[in-house]
């Protein structure tokens, strides 16, 4: 048995799993039509390679990656480009994205896929450039181009690489579900991730909640001899990376820094499959299984669901009652942030559509004065003091804020949570950490025009330098023309009286 | 339909509200109040009601004033914590007016000139305490005999003392600190049994079970979470610790005994109910630890050296002030910034 360790605070809020009936998963009735945003993931968007009016098959690449940090969009089925243009997408602040749309034509026609046959004989360069082509950006719900997480190359190396199937997150079981379902994938995929980074160790890990899900993956672990599954006490956000870390490993990530920085990658189980799916059936990331859930809901589960899918068609095949819910979440209650718009589609990152009804989930109560309990404190996983940074983030005192690590906040909701006096606390600080960047743009920028300012003004002075040693330069020649006695004016005064003398001679 | 759109987190602790932790503190404090009744007679409890309904009057007004809404801050019961801590702090049988300046100090100078709830640099209980017993030393020194020596008051005594203060007779007594604080040449010993009646089996008479359930609502509240051990424990080891070193084996000019301390006048009120008012008192767990600790010296010392019998209120009101200095030195070590390697 591996040891583990605890991590300061944490909450337990209720869990409400069950509800969505882990371990089973149903597919999600084809739609008329997918809207695919071309920034699914963390980093620059991808740009659209198809055209309106344009036939795409299933598998299809429809926008590539621009630049390093991004991936490409592979259309998930087949049908005709309808559209592209803005949509409202899934996204924390309600932006609007470039998006393609496509009427799909039922026939779910594919491009031939690729695999590899034996992954282990190609370069690691070409492993990666597969993984990147295949469009995979961190299924658990950030993002992040897997491709650049895998690629990164520190010093110290990858030693130790963790599965993260802790879903610490409430009413959320798809990774439950994806570990009870498709173990042997997950494990595979750890394989060749492991392999790729050249990891010695992989851990599986999962809360104790999901005794099935531990089951079956370590009857699944018995394949890999590096691997091995470690369940630990459920609590609220253990599945945080930098929290999953400290209690695996008794270590914590530089504040930051990246889990690399100390020899540790963590991938989701889901992720795990892509890769697994990109390089030995060359399939890219299409679909995704969702938890779709929350009392509104008739038939909630988890559902294979395509990317593009309307959330609204999501929720409809689900049994929605619209009229008992006022809000709908893009995952977990705890971090997942309100849909503003029925219409934005399921994307690479959305592990959860909640629906909850108005007395599951009630409207925030008023706000009322910090009385500096202490009970944010004591809940944070992260051991910052909540209430100094909600009254630094009030009187925007940006010294403060950095002095008591606002940026270690992983906004895992956990201080709210408890706040009695239900103060929006994550708010203050999404909004002061903006603050805190755009403060560290501007340095960089005044930076940058002092320096521009800077060398302008010493060219400047260098040309007038350069100006002024020409001027002397030539006066000074001229001074010594004048001291050798061929003053130039003299000259020129002998050279007419020359002229006019020679002209009166001819005539 | 139209769609909601709030920030994360969606889902909060049930039952958990401002109100809530103000309702389990009054519940706290009954064990204490009921054992002053038993001792004292029915001053206390008739006392906090009645500065209550000032104290939600003055609330009321201040809010009114300030162009506030009156009537949500008014449901959360901080006045009516505020209110029943200064009563519990006041002698039993004192008059209207006494408890009214209390009250009024409590409210409008300790709590609203800087901004009402949360806001408050010092213990606004303690501003008005510590203002009375500046003002009015005769009144704020003038306890009721414990049951045990004379008759405890009865409920007309009671009414009398606090509306027609003039017609009514008290029958007053020394408090153990009273004693310790006269006391001059007497060793400890000698001096508790001179007057065995008043000073009772542990620390005086009465006083002992006032402080065993004060002690008792304390640790309830540490059960249900209100606050952490990290200032009582800050302040009952530090009082400990000093009486122990100043005992002096009893000798006359030597400190008191430990369990005399511990379980004379406001330690353990003080120790459970005052100095874990969060708003006024330092942040972080090791800072209280500090506060609390700090607070229990200056007791000892004020006790001891000092003028009055009691020390709690001075020693809260001026850690008050160093409250914000201990937050600046004690910030905990957040997460990534100690360095532990995984290999270590």
């Amino acid at each position: 048995m591996r040891q583990i360790f605890d991590i300061h605070g944490g909450i337990h809020p209720p869990e409400r799993k069950e509800m969505s009936n882990p371990g089973w998963v149903s597919d999600c009735d084809m739609p008329s039509k997918l809207v695919l945003p071309v920034t699914q993931h963390i980093g620059a968007p991808a740009r659209p390679v198809v055209e309106v009016g344009d036939t795409v098959f299933g598998g299809q690449m429809i926008a590539e990656a621009q630049g390093p940090v991004s991936v490409p969009v592979h259309a998930p089925s087949s049908g005709t480009v309808t559209a592209i243009e803005a949509r409202a997408v899934p996204h924390a602040s309600g932006l609007t994205d470039i998006c393609i749309e496509i009427s799909l034509d039922g026939k779910d026609e594919w491009v031939g896929c690729e695999g590899l046959d034996n992954w282990r004989n190609e370069t690691k360069a070409a492993l990666l450039e597969r993984v990147r082509l295949a469009g995979i950006a961190g299924l658990g719900g950030a993002g992040f181009p897997t491709a650049i997480k895998l690629a990164s190359d520190r010093d110290s190396g990858i030693h130790t690489l963790i599965i993260n199937g802790t879903e610490c997150e409430p009413y959320i079981t798809a990774d439950d579900t994806v570990m009870q379902c498709f173990a042997q994938q997950i494990v595979e995929g750890a394989e060749i991730l492991a392999h790729m980074v050249g990891a010695e160790t992989v851990l599986l890990a999962i809360e104790d909640n999901k005794p099935e899900a531990a089951d079956a993956m370590r009857q699944a672990a018995l394949a890999l001899d590096i691997a091995e599954v470690v369940t630990f006490p459920t609590k609220y956000p253990s599945g945080g990376e930098k929290q999953l870390i400290e209690i695996l490993l008794n270590a914590q990530v530089p504040s930051g820094g990246i889990p690399a920085d100390i020899g540790v990658l963590c991938q989701n189980p889901n992720t795990a499959i892509a890769v697994r799916d990109a390089l030995i059936h060359g399939k890219p990331v299409t679909h995704r299984i969702t938890t779709v859930t929350g009392m509104s809901l008739k038939d909630p589960g988890n559902r294979r669901v395509m990317l593009g899918t309307p959330i609204r068609e999501l929720l409809e095949t689900a049994g929605f009652n619209a009229d008992s819910a006022d809000r709908v979440l893009h995952g977990g209650p705890m971090m997942g942030f309100t849909v503003t718009d029925l219409d934005m589609p399921v994307v690479k990152i959305t592990n959860c559509v909640l629906a909850p009804t108005r007395t599951e989930i009630p409207p925030p109560q008023p706000q009322q004065a910090c009385i500096r309990c202490g009970m944010c404190a004591e809940a944070c996983p992260a051991s910052l003091l909540p209430q100094q940074l909600y009254w630094y983030a009030r009187a925007k005192d940006q010294e403060q804020l950095e002095r008591h690590n606002l940026m270690d906040c992983i906004e895992c909701g956990a201080c709210a949570f408890v706040c009695p006096s239900h103060i929006p606390l994550v708010q203050y600080y999404r909004s002061a950490k903006g603050s805190l960047r755009e403060a560290a743009r501007e340095k960089v920028r005044s930076g940058n025009s002092r320096a521009r300012f800077e060398a302008r003004q010493e060219r400047l002075e260098r040309d007038a330098a350069a100006r002024e040693a020409k001027r002397a330069a030539r006066k000074a020649a001229a001074e010594a023309r004048a001291q050798a006695g061929d003053d130039p004016v003299q000259a020129a005064i002998e050279r007419v009286k020359a002229k006019k003398a020679q002209q009166e001679t001819q005539q | 339909m139209s769609l909601m759109h709030v920030s994360s987190p969606h889902v909060h602790k049930p039952v958990s509200s401002v109100e809530q932790v103000m309702k389990q503190v009054l519940l706290a404090t009954i064990p204490g109040v009921l054992m002053l009744t038993w001792f004292f007679g029915p001053g206390t409890i008739i006392n906090i009601v009645f500065g209550s309904a000032l104290a939600l009057a003055f609330e009321a007004w201040a809010l009114w004033l300030r162009g506030k809404d009156y009537k949500t801050p008014l449901r959360d019961h901080s006045v009516i914590v505020t209110a029943t801590l200064l009563c519990i702090a006041l002698p039993p049988y004192v008059p209207w007016w006494l408890i009214a300046v209390g009250i009024g100090v409590s409210v409008l100078l300790g709590k609203h000139v800087f901004g009402g709830l949360g806001y408050n640099p010092f213990n606004p209980a303690m501003v008005g305490y510590v203002v009375l017993l500046v003002s009015f030393p005769l009144q704020m020194s003038s306890w009721t005999e414990p049951r045990g020596i004379g008759e405890a008051p009865g409920i007309v005594d009671a009414f009398t003392a606090l509306f027609a203060a003039s017609s009514y007779d008290a029958v007053t007594a020394a408090t153990p600190l009273d004693l310790f604080r006269q006391n001059s040449g007497m060793l400890f010993e000698d001096l508790m049994q001179s007057k065995a009646e008043l000073t009772g089996p542990i620390a005086g008479l009465g006083w002992d079970w006032v402080n065993l359930a004060f002690l008792a609502g304390g640790i309830w509240l540490l059960r249900q979470r209100i606050f952490t051990w990290h200032a009582p424990v800050g302040m009952l080891t530090a009082l400990t610790m000093c009486a122990a070193l100043g005992y002096d084996e009893g000798s006359s000019t030597g400190g008191g005994s430990v369990l005399f301390h511990l379980f004379s006048g406001a330690t353990m009120f003080g120790a459970f109910f005052i100095i874990t008012d969060p708003v006024s008192s330092a942040v972080s767990n090791k800072g209280r630890l500090i506060f609390g600790a700090m607070v229990g010296i200056l007791v000892y010392l004020i006790r001891v050296h000092g003028n009055y019998p009691d020390a709690v209120a001075f020693g809260v009101l001026l850690l008050n002030f160093a409250a914000p200095l201990i937050d600046q030195y004690t910030q905990p070590t957040v997460y990534g910034t100690k360095k532990v390697g995984a290999d270590e």
